[in-house]
């Protein structure tokens, strides 16, 4: 069986200087104008959300004499999350299998677990006629060792070794968390330095995007699976979570959040179709500017981490995942089949919205944006009208470089307008963090080169190998 | 206030040198860098300017960062302000035979490439004082036997985000264990809890950076 990819072989090569949703009132779940098709029977984003449930092992060291309860572990979990789902009566389910590092570093293992889950969602189509699409996710290990080597060494054979097995396993769709520039935003971000911030994202990480989906395309299409897409969550929901905590300015972490966007389109410009990965907060801008379909996570992924977008980051999801759960039990069942429960019931309202008409539809998205876009700056940049707005002015820019600068300069100056005019509540520290953040854009080079020279001899020099991103 | 008050007061505000933009109230102004070498040009004793504005002000960092008051930037703008200061009166805290209150050696456990928590308690340990020898990422167990073995009388601080490599500090304990090695070990990181030191024999657990230092402290015998 063919997919869509193949179908629309070239679907953008640069970025045009028009987004595909440029009404905000035609971004919402469960539509996005390029679904893509799957294997067992269903299309994302083509007028229904889909619940994309992601597992991972409890306590437990992942080695070769642990290796037969690690498969029985999946083994269980598959099946119960199936059987939950066709007692509720999902219209369908994807499945995300994201890899643990010693399963990626030994590509077997990886590959091993992907085949068990997949024939096991064989057995349930076949039998029950559930439909469902398992993605894939390797991590990139790539990342162990720092200053990282992302274009050689061990550890990134592994890396596209694991993204060929699992594609052979019965992998459906392939992604990653790629970390390209992860070595200096760690510095640059507890630091709040916007120098390194977009250096890492603007250059790096977006160098390094290039290069890693050119080849994940390219093993998908050998192997007739979905290149899905990327996220930025190795920058960005990293932000989020020092933000939530305290650490870091909130304020910082939204801007980070829309910087995102630009190294995590470079994944769709090189070829993968979507739907994007679920920790991609940046996902609704991707959705405006490609119109993919995209999959995210809010209140539903409590269980991984906490955040303040919770109803907010379902108004353009056509997948609506739980992030990631624990196999523990609970009082009603195993933390998995809890998850999946919670999430086939936002999508049975959702989907339902949709039944009802696009006044129905935009009633409830509306309801989702307000409640939580006031509370939090990370909220306010995702609503839906802003984000229509900032993604316009982003793709007016001819480089990554500028679209990321352009992010950057316009959400910090939406924010104090926001703050202005009271639409967003910003307290003492947030707003001499914001003071600050726009001091230090005002002083960081228009021009690529520049930042390079100057990142080449500063004090992330010992941080990152320039050869390796080819700079 | 004092010369030794106006040193801290920067420390606190993290304002390094009169070049320094931020905070932006404070450019153009002597900053701890400058001051210092006021200090040291009125014959103020290093140690002095150490324990009573260094160290003393970075202190109020960690008190204002734990209670919400300070972000992790601000606390590094002031640990950056503090070196500065450091820099100058360290070869004079060599001569006056001034040493650092002990050393800790801290690492994420093997299989973890998680640091940016480790990082910010070594920064708030050698603002404390401390001599902190980082093992980095991916540490196995051998690594901390090492340097146990190398600085006897250090702490060692293990760290771990991931539920699947938590394990991995029981194992680096008990392999510290096994070698005869028996520095005090801190665990730290989104997966650890008292509950869980308590379990693997770990002799402190650290809930956030800023915590780190009273527990060091409380460990060596410094603090109650």
């Amino acid at each position: 069986m063919l997919h869509c990819w193949q179908n629309i072989f070239k679907m953008i090569s640069t970025v045009e200087k028009k987004l595909i949703i440029s009404n905000p009132d035609e971004l919402f779940f469960g539509l996005a104008p390029k679904p893509v098709k799957c294997q067992r029977g269903f299309e994302i984003g083509n007028g229904v959300v889909y619940p994309e449930i992601n597992f991972t092992l409890p306590q437990i060291i992942i080695n070769e004499s642990t290796w037969k309860e690690v498969k029985s572990i999946y083994t269980e979990i598959i099946g119960e999350v199936c059987k939950r789902a066709i007692e509720l009566k999902t219209p369908a389910l994807v499945v995300e299998f994201e890899l643990l590092p010693p399963m990626t570093m030994n590509p077997e293992w990886g590959a091993e677990i992907t085949k068990i889950l997949s024939e096991n969602l064989d057995v349930f189509y076949k039998k029950s006629g559930l439909k469902s699409a398992l993605r894939v996710t390797p991590v990139d290990i790539r990342d162990t060792n720092r200053p990282p080597l992302m274009r050689s060494g061990e550890l990134t054979v592994n890396m596209f070794r694991s993204f060929e097995l699992c594609a052979q396993a019965g992998a459906d769709m392939l992604s990653i968390e790629s970390t390209g520039g992860k070595e200096v935003h760690d510095d640059a971000l507890v630091n709040a330095d916007l120098s390194g911030i977009i250096f890492s994202l603007g250059i790096l990480a977006v160098k390094d995007m290039q290069y890693l989906w050119e080849r994940v395309v390219d093993i998908s299409k050998n192997h007739n699976v979905i290149p899905a897409g990327d996220t930025g969550c190795a920058f960005a929901n990293t932000a989020m979570i020092l933000a939530d905590k305290g650490m870091i300015p909130k304020t910082l972490a939204a801007v980070i959040r829309v910087a995102t966007v630009v190294r995590s389109l470079q994944a769709y410009l090189a070829g993968a179709i979507g739907p994007s990965k679920d920790c991609a907060y940046e996902g609704p801008y991707i959705k405006a500017i490609t119109g993919i379909p995209i999959s995210m996570e809010g209140k539903t992924s409590a269980c991984a981490h906490l955040s303040y977008l919770g109803n907010i980051a379902s108004a353009a999801a056509d997948l609506w995942s739980n992030e990631s759960v624990q196999n523990v039990k609970l009082l009603s069942a195993y933390a998995p089949v809890v998850s999946l429960e919670q999430l086939i019931y936002d999508c049975r309202l959702m989907n339902l919205a949709l039944k009802n008409g696009n006044e129905f539809t935009l009633k409830y998205r509306n309801l989702m944006v307000e409640s939580d876009a006031g509370l939090d700056p990370q909220a306010y940049i995702l609503k839906p009208e802003i984000i229509i707005s900032l993604s316009q002015k982003i793709i007016q820019e001819d480089s990554p470089y500028k679209m990321t600068l352009c992010a950057v300069d316009e959400t910090l100056k939406l924010l104090r307008d926001a703050s202005d005019k009271k639409e967003i509540k910003l307290n003492e520290m947030e707003l001499r963090w914001l003071d600050i953040l726009s001091m230090q854009f005002d002083e960081i080079p228009g021009d690529e080169i520049n930042l390079i020279k100057k990142m080449k001899n500063g004090i992330y020099a010992d941080k990152f190998l320039p050869a390796e991103y080819d700079i | 206030m004092n010369l030794i008050e106006v040193i801290k007061e920067n420390v606190i505000r993290g304002h390094t040198d009169s070049n320094a933009k931020y905070p932006p109230d404070l450019a153009g102004k002597p900053g701890v860098k400058d001051l210092v070498q006021n200090a040291i040009d009125e014959m103020i004793p290093a140690s002095q300017i150490l324990n009573e504005s260094l160290i003393a002000g970075m202190e109020i960092v960690g008190s204002k960062f734990s209670a919400g008051e300070y972000f992790v930037p601000d606390m590094l703008l002031s640990a950056q302000a503090m070196k500065s200061g450091m820099q100058i009166i360290e070869p004079l805290l060599k001569s006056e035979d001034s040493k650092k209150i002990g050393t800790v050696v801290i690492g994420t456990v093997k299989g973890d490439m998680h640091d940016i928590g480790k990082n910010l308690v070594r920064m708030m340990l050698e603002g404390g004082g401390f001599e902190v020898i980082d093992l980095g990422i991916n540490t196995p167990p051998e690594k901390f036997i090492e340097a146990a073995k190398k600085y006897p009388d250090a702490i060692i601080g293990m760290s771990a985000l991931l539920t699947t490599t938590m394990e991995n500090m029981r194992i680096s304990i008990e392999a510290l264990r096994a070698n005869g090695l028996n520095n005090k070990v801190i665990i730290g990181g989104a997966a650890a809890s008292q509950k869980f030191a308590d379990e693997i024999h770990a002799d402190g657990f650290t809930r956030d950076a800023a915590q780190s230092v009273q527990l060091v402290k409380r460990l060596i015998g410094l603090a109650a």
